[in-house]
């Protein structure tokens, strides 16, 4: 079992033409993800990967062609916005926005649009999401995790590959992995993660992977506490970071003492969390 | 981006809000000349990308054009925090009676803008927020509607400004939301904001902080980057596309990925050592980005060794041991490397380091601590 994807999963691919979307589309489709159609405006009409998939100008269109219902984004940022736009009113509940480099301001008006919408976006500047053995929907390697019990949840890439394979190489495996992203203003967050965790049976145990910039990990500690019976795993990157600089994320920054990783890590252990001193303790702090 | 402050001004005069008279001098003499043009008693204001310029003494009253040319003089051969002083801005002194602060800014908690006002003028409003946080009113604004005329009010009336001065004030409030909005600011702030003896507002100091992924649409802001903002490293770094950041130690790090980086670090520190820098070259770690990062990362001349941490997964271990490989056939490197490669064919990946005689590591903890120890060593 897992949260937000799965084997019913019919997923959408905006961009899928440009080189990024192209290769993703291929790595998704090798791992079995129900990849139903793409778009890409101006090549509606066109079929990729040997035919398999059908191109669409809009998302309506594919929508109401394939039923798709939900969609990865790998378009380029400048206009990502628009493509996140045209998901939530053709009616896609789920959008992954993989793109990295777009505009906070347009991200705090996608965002504000999207609740009002009821659509959930993950991301943007993620790697998407990988329910192990069921569907692979961004750029998660799936050949790093194996299907098991552990919720991942993340605001980075790399860093949560290397971690899933840690579990994969003592035997653990995933019920969910979320990349919710390095931007400021993303869609989904620590807490909502956490409350589908908490909900979903078959995950057993959490691993929240944060770092410094913002007040998410401190909010998240704070759910832990109120709603969550699972037990919850935390690793917080950036210790070291001198404050003011932008740490590749563009979230990662430590502005005016706030966002300091040793407040994250006080806020979660003050609440039962077990915060593991480097990546390669978190696997054993799980067993 | 940071804008300096002449250039912030600039930007908020286009938006209607009233700015005092004054030019930007890169010498003394033009100083001088600007003070005899506009007449009466000058500020000097250095222009560098840092905050506290006026405890450092770059920023000075000058009676008279005179007085401006050696102050000028002065401040223009002042390193402030770091940073050399190349230009100055002659502004008119105004007449200050009060000083409130205007800023708005992203609330990355509330996922909105947010605007900003205080009583408490001149100092910096993280410093207000903490003494006396009921000095400071603030609005969020719907990113999808914009500020509202009852807002503005809302601030007026939180700062205690009076009534008089609500209409000005709140010109000034949507010039600056606009500003903030059509330049994609992370940061506008007027401060302080004064009220001069003759009850008018003034905005006598400015700042903007413009979002850099939003360069893109704002080809005029981007001519406006000053290259002292950050080292020189950092800019070379960005052509290729590396996330570079220069730190105080000698263990120099290449990492794909941001937070896998941080982490490295961090386990770096964990250990008893120091890293000497931040970097991500990204997801691939291509070979001409591995010899593009070695080249900055050996610039440094603090780095004793080099750790190398790479997950392979969509673009295997063995690929990248390939181009670490290929990437030092361009690159002499004399200090020693530790290098760790995990996940896709990592076995293969070390295989090919080991061939070439370069130290691997199975773990991240491994790896930290024989670079720790080649940095006591060398």
């Amino acid at each position: 079992m897992s949260i937000l994807v799965d084997k019913n999963t019919r997923l959408l691919v905006q961009g899928i033409t440009g080189n990024e979307g192209l290769f993703h589309t291929e790595q998704m489709v090798d791992y079995g993800t129900n990849v139903v159609a793409g778009t890409s405006p101006g090549k509606g009409g066109e079929w990729v990967l040997d035919g398999k998939i059908p191109v669409f100008d809009s998302v309506k269109f594919a929508v109401e062609a394939t039923g798709a219902n939900a969609s990865v984004v790998f378009v380029p940022a400048r206009f990502a916005p628009d493509a996140i736009f045209e998901s939530a009113d053709a009616g896609i509940p789920l959008i992954v926005c993989i793109t990295e480099g777009i505009p906070v301001q347009d991200m705090m008006r996608v965002r504000n649009y999207l609740d009002q919408r009821g659509a959930r976006l993950v991301g943007p500047n993620c790697p998407g999401l990988l329910t192990p053995g069921e569907a692979k929907v961004g750029i998660i390697p799936g050949n790093i995790a194996i299907p098991g019990i552990v919720g991942v949840v993340s605001r980075s890439g790399t860093l949560t590959y290397e971690v899933l394979y840690a579990l994969m190489e003592v035997g653990l495996g995933a019920s969910t992995c979320v990349g919710i992203g390095g931007d400021p203003i993303n869609g989904t967050s620590f807490i909502d993660c956490l409350g589908m965790f908490e909900a979903d049976p078959h995950t057993e145990k959490v691993v929240l992977i944060g770092e410094i910039g913002g007040t998410d990990e401190e909010k998240a500690a704070e759910f832990i506490a109120d709603q969550m019976t699972k037990p919850v795993v935390a690793f917080i990157a950036g210790q070291t970071a001198p404050p003011g600089k932008r740490m590749g994320h563009a979230g990662a920054i430590v502005e005016g003492g706030s966002g300091l990783a040793a407040d994250k890590i006080k806020a979660l252990e003050a609440v039962g969390v077990r915060v593991a001193r480097h990546p390669e303790e978190i696997a054993g702090l799980l067993l | 981006m940071k804008l300096h402050e002449y250039q912030s001004k600039q930007i908020f005069s286009k938006y209607s809000i009233p700015i005092p008279s004054g030019q930007v001098a890169a010498t003394a003499s033009e100083a001088k000349q600007i003070a005899a043009e506009l007449g009466g008693r000058v500020v000097i204001k250095s222009q560098v990308l840092v905050g506290g310029r006026g405890k450092a003494g770059g920023i000075r009253l000058a009676k008279n054009p005179q007085e401006a040319q050696e102050l000028a003089t002065q401040i223009l051969a002042m390193d402030i925090k770091g940073l050399p002083v190349r230009k100055v801005l002659v502004d008119e002194a105004a007449s200050i009676e009060t000083e409130i602060y205007l800023g708005v800014t992203n609330d990355r908690a509330a996922r909105k803008p947010v605007m900003m006002a205080s009583s408490a003028g001149g100092v910096d409003i993280e410093e207000v927020a903490r003494t006396s946080p009921e000095k400071i009113a603030r609005v969020h604004i719907d990113p999808l509607l914009g500020l509202r005329d009852y807002q503005t009010r809302d601030l007026a009336y939180g700062i205690d400004l009076p009534r008089e001065q609500w209409r000005a004030f709140g010109q000034i409030a949507h010039g600056l939301w606009q500003a903030y909005k059509d330049c994609d600011a992370n940061l506008a702030e007027i401060n302080p904001l004064v009220i001069t003896a003759e009850k008018h507002l003034l905005a006598v100091d400015g700042k903007m902080v413009i979002d850099d992924n939003a360069l893109f649409r704002h080809p005029d802001l981007a001519e406006m980057r000053d290259l002292d903002e950050e080292a020189g490293a950092e800019t070379e770094a960005r052509k290729y596309g590396l996330s570079f950041i220069k730190l105080d130690g000698q263990i120099g790090c290449m990492v794909n990925g941001a937070g896998l980086a941080m982490a490295t670090m961090d386990i770096i520190k964990l250990f008893g050592g120091e890293p000497a820098n931040f970097l991500d070259i990204g997801g691939g770690a291509s070979s001409d980005k591995v010899a593009a990062a070695l080249r900055i990362i050996l610039a440094d001349p603090n780095v004793k060794v080099v750790l190398i941490n790479i997950f392979g997964g969509i673009t295997r271990c063995d690929e990248v041991a390939r181009g670490i490989v290929t990437a030092l056939q361009e690159v002499k490197v004399q200090a020693p490397m530790v290098v760790r490669l995990v996940g896709t064919n990592a076995e293969e990946g070390r295989q090919i380091l080991a061939n070439a005689r370069m130290v691997t590591a199975d773990t991240l903890a491994g790896a930290a601590q024989q670079a720790i120890q080649a940095a006591q060593r060398g």
